[in-house]
């Protein structure tokens, strides 16, 4: 059974079709790369895998549960994290406590023992705070740890969201548009951590507009349009793919 | 109850209803031009009543009312220039404790100014005793007044909206703010116009139902949170189903006398209001299509 | 290390605390002690607000409904006489288990009433139920629904307040008995016992203070400070935030309503004014001054404004204060005023004005 399993997905916004009776599986260990032009409905698709919209029809499997219906957070919890196209850091917060956020479904210190400050969870508390700033580590942004994060670079912002992405030890990881605002050098920086990600068996699926990035490191490639899925194939049949090349050179092309 | 009870009844709810959706009216059009709900809103109203009475006692009635709405809507424009116009992207917790900031020195300054004592102005026609009958039932003819005067204000407000250039301006500035800024239109000096557009009918509002309601310094929050109530009910934005709701609200408790204590009447707007947004926070006539695209 | 430097400002809050005791003692200046007493009690409101406000990001104008849940449900429970219902089984079975006790009148007349701990207990756990049930669907709603939602549960409580009989209507509930909290130790007004009280205040402070302390470097802290960073990220991961949210609220809600209990008991009454839409603005006013996200912030600013509003410095324009307060805070500081810093405001004023100017000339 696939890790990710979605079939004829839909979601509507008033008259628009935002996603059309999109249909694919993932196997576990790959890198699937989904492209399209603007407004092709990759964001939405993403929204509805992770939770933040509900689908009108359709279902997607993680995992063989169904997980259309649940909310974000238990979503989270069955092994499913996620990085936006515009970062989403927690603002008014460290770094590392940022990244920390990413071990708290791998921990369990509640409300009150919390407020009691109990003992036992002090030896926790360190585990997440080192777990924590090996992923910092991991992203090369360990320097920035106690800094607040409104104060930090793009792309320092971009490690730190990653690394929280990580720190909660999916199974699957989607990366929405992850080279977005990054330089030549960065991306192919991306690309290799990407890389390695899934090679300590961590399943992804991205979102990018980056051609490059998306050919050299993708197993497959799902192209939509409109909200719908007009090819899924290896990458270099998807360059040679006709229907692909018309929607996005335009037909005159 | 009997037929006259009836009309009586309904009389008076329209009468409050009617003045609860101008205060709506005036949540909305600042709404819809800055996203901030004014919690000052009901002290437009105060100010429009209390100055008008302290001015009736130079002047006639007219021309006192005529003074009270234009210092009332030059307080509008000072409170926006003073308060709001230089704040950029300011969150909405900041303008929610500022506004509520300004409605208690709005309060305060009327408490020492007018001290606690209720006044009213004159009834417009008679005394309290005149009444028309309508129905079988005795009206006083100020509640016409009250009733012809904000019909009037709604009616030329949706007249200005739509076909004035002013108007169509405002509407776009509510629409996309940026976008109005790129069509050259000064988006600052609109949102000193819905403050001053809104203080405005606020104090006609306070002025025409002075003689049946009083006026003192202290009414202006219970009447923002029922106009609150009823933008809400009617969908934040939309003025024209504010009036509906106004009505609907006005009525209710109107009729609610008949069961319950009096005591109880103002909580029953509230409990509409809490209802209200834990229910169908998109209003009654809205879609919650389109308030989940709105950002609070 | 890390325990040390969260700790150190409550050993000197404490060396504090005792120093202005003996101070007073000596200066014989104990009157001083009445008003910081209630700052006190007011203070535990205002720093579970903070947290609430503060760490949480979500804005509560009901508070002083809950302190006033708290305080009326002790004061009526301690002070209606139960004698006429004696026979009554519910009423009797209370007496049997502990719960009632007997005392003698002013006038010499037998009394029964609750006992003023059960009643502390029945009104500090009511008003957590009712937050919690509120809790729900309140939190759902962001920003000005969220602010007015609040309000109006404000303004029914209020109502409430102000309406029945059994809460003494305008006036109030007055001759409300002293609470034993241990054989020896009362909140109660009376003159002896000022300096007791000053302390029983002041450990409840104290002990707020580490447990709220504790809690926002904790695990469930972050996770809460990470809803008010960003609400749907926290979510994505896997936190709770609907039920994080419940949780601060019902908690910062049972702050507010045990400072209620023990106010009343240390005044001998409550009125409906402490279930005010003002009260619950002050509250707010506070902790902003106090700088939101800054539990020591709104303490001392708790403190430092409550007494000088208790000592009557404000005079008539008592709420103008906070009024005034509250606007030029959100203007000129929204990070509060421990954050402020007055060259970048003056020079952001400045070079509005000179835009402003500007954009005149060029037209």
């Amino acid at each position: 059974m696939a890790l990710l399993e979605i079939q004829n997905l839909n979601r509507r916004f008033g008259g628009l079709q935002a996603v059309n009776s999109v249909s694919f599986t993932m196997e576990q260990g790959m890198i699937k790369a989904v492209i399209g032009p603007n407004g092709a409905g990759k964001t939405t698709l993403f929204n509805l895998i992770a939770g933040n919209l509900p689908a009108n029809s359709g279902n997607i499997f993680f995992n063989e549960t169904k997980i259309n219906g649940r909310k974000p957070y238990q979503i989270a919890r069955l092994g499913l994290s996620r990085t936006y196209q515009n970062i989403k850091l927690f603002h008014g917060m460290t770094a590392l406590e940022n990244v920390m956020l990413g071990r708290h479904i791998r921990s369990k210190a509640g409300f009150v023992a919390g407020m009691l400050n109990l003992p036992w969870t002090w030896p926790e508390e360190r585990m997440i705070r080192d777990k924590s700033m090996e992923y910092l580590d991991l992203l090369g942004v360990a320097g920035c740890a106690d800094i607040e994060v409104s104060n930090l670079s793009f792309g320092q912002q971009r490690g730190i969201e990653f690394a929280r992405a990580l720190a909660t030890e999916p199974t699957l990881l989607l990366l929405d548009e992850p080279a977005a605002g990054l330089n030549i050098y960065e991306t192919a920086e991306i690309g290799r951590l990407i890389s390695k990600i899934r090679e300590s068996g961590i399943t992804i699926l991205l979102v990018e507009h980056d051609m490059s990035l998306v050919m050299d490191i993708s197993d497959e490639i799902v192209v939509l349009s409109f909200g719908e899925k007009i090819a899924e194939d290896l990458p270099h049949n998807i360059q040679q793919n006709e229907e692909v090349i018309r929607v996005y050179l335009g037909d005159e092309g | 109850m009997t037929p006259e009870l009836f009309i009586q009844y309904l009389f008076a709810g329209i009468t409050y209803g009617i003045i609860y959706a101008i205060v709506a009216i005036g949540f909305n059009i600042i709404y819809n031009t800055t996203g901030i709900i004014n919690f000052a809103q009901g002290e437009f109203v105060m100010l429009g009543g209390m100055i008008a009475i302290t001015m009736h006692s130079v002047m006639p009635i007219p021309l006192a009312i005529v003074a009270a709405v234009v210092i009332t809507m030059v307080v509008g424009a000072l409170i926006e220039m003073v308060f709001i116009r230089w704040l950029e992207s300011p969150s909405v917790l900041r303008m929610i404790i500022i506004t509520i900031g300004i409605s208690i020195l709005a309060r305060e300054v009327a408490l020492h100014i007018w001290g606690e004592s209720v006044r009213a102005l004159p009834y417009f026609i008679g005394n309290e005793v005149t009444s028309v009958s309508i129905l079988g039932a005795k009206i006083s003819p100020q509640v016409l007044w009250v009733i012809g005067v904000c019909s009037l204000m709604v009616a030329g407000l949706s007249l200005f909206f739509k076909f004035t250039s002013l108007g169509r301006e405002m509407r776009a500035c509510a629409a996309n703010r940026r976008a109005a800024t790129l069509c050259g239109i000064n988006t600052k000096n609109m949102v000193t116009l819905s403050f001053v557009l809104s203080a405005g009918i606020g104090a006609v509002a306070g002025c025409v139902m002075s003689p049946i309601t009083y006026s003192d310094y202290s009414m202006g929050p219970n009447l923002a949170i029922k106009g609150f109530t009823v933008a809400i009910l009617g969908g934040l934005g939309n003025s024209v189903a504010a009036v509906t709701a106004g009505l609907l609200l006005g009525i209710i408790e109107a009729f609610s006398i008949s069961v319950l204590p009096l005591a109880f009447q103002d909580a029953i707007a509230t409990s509409i209001l809490l209802l209200i947004l834990f229910v169908r926070p998109h209003g009654l006539f809205g879609s919650s299509e389109a308030a989940s695209l709105k950002e609070f | 290390m890390d325990l040390f430097k969260r700790y150190f400002p409550v050993f000197s809050l404490l060396a504090v605390v005792v120093g202005i005791q003996v101070v007073t003692h000596f200066t014989e200046t104990t009157y001083y002690l009445t008003q910081l007493t209630m700052s006190a009690y007011y203070s535990v409101v205002v720093i579970g607000l903070c947290v609430l406000m503060g760490y949480g990001g979500q804005i509560s104008l009901g508070h002083a409904g809950f302190f006033a849940i708290g305080g009326y449900l002790a004061g009526a429970l301690t002070t209606h006489n139960l004698i006429t219902l004696k026979g009554h089984r519910l009423v009797s079975l209370l007496d049997n288990v502990g719960l009632l006790v007997d005392s003698k009148g002013l006038y010499g007349g037998d009394l029964l009433t609750v006992e003023p701990w059960a009643a502390c207990i029945i009104a500090v756990l009511t008003a957590g139920l009712i937050a919690f049930a509120i809790g729900g669907p309140i939190l759902k709603l962001k920003g000005h629904y969220l602010a007015m939602a609040t309000l109006g549960f404000g303004i029914i409580i209020y109502r409430i307040a102000l309406a029945s009989a059994y809460f003494g209507e305008a006036d109030g509930i007055s001759e409300v008995p002293g609470f034993k909290l241990l054989p020896g130790i009362e909140v109660s007004g009376s003159f002896v016992s000022r300096v007791l009280n000053y302390y029983i205040a002041w450990g409840m402070v104290i002990v707020a203070v580490i447990l709220l302390l504790n809690l926002i470097h904790s695990r469930v802290g972050r996770a809460l400070r990470s809803i008010h960073g960003a609400e749907e990220a926290a979510n994505a991961m896997g936190v709770n935030t609907a039920r994080y949210k419940l949780y601060i609220f019902v908690l910062s809600a049972v702050f507010a309503a045990l400072a209620g209990v023990f106010v009343t008991h240390y005044n001998g009454g409550i009125g409906p004014s402490e279930a005010g839409v003002m009260k619950s603005v002050r509250y707010v006013a506070i902790v902003a001054v106090g700088g939101m996200a800054n539990i020591w912030g709104a303490l001392i600013m708790g403190i430092v404004l409550n007494f000088l509003s208790l000592r009557g410095v404000f005079g008539s324009y008592d709420d103008a204060v906070f009024g005034v307060i509250l606007i030029i805070i959100m203007l000129f500081a929204p990070q509060g005023i421990l954050n402020i810093n007055p060259g970048q405001k003056v020079k952001s004023l400045l070079s509005f004005f000179v835009s402003k100017s500007g954009e005149e000339t060029t037209e």
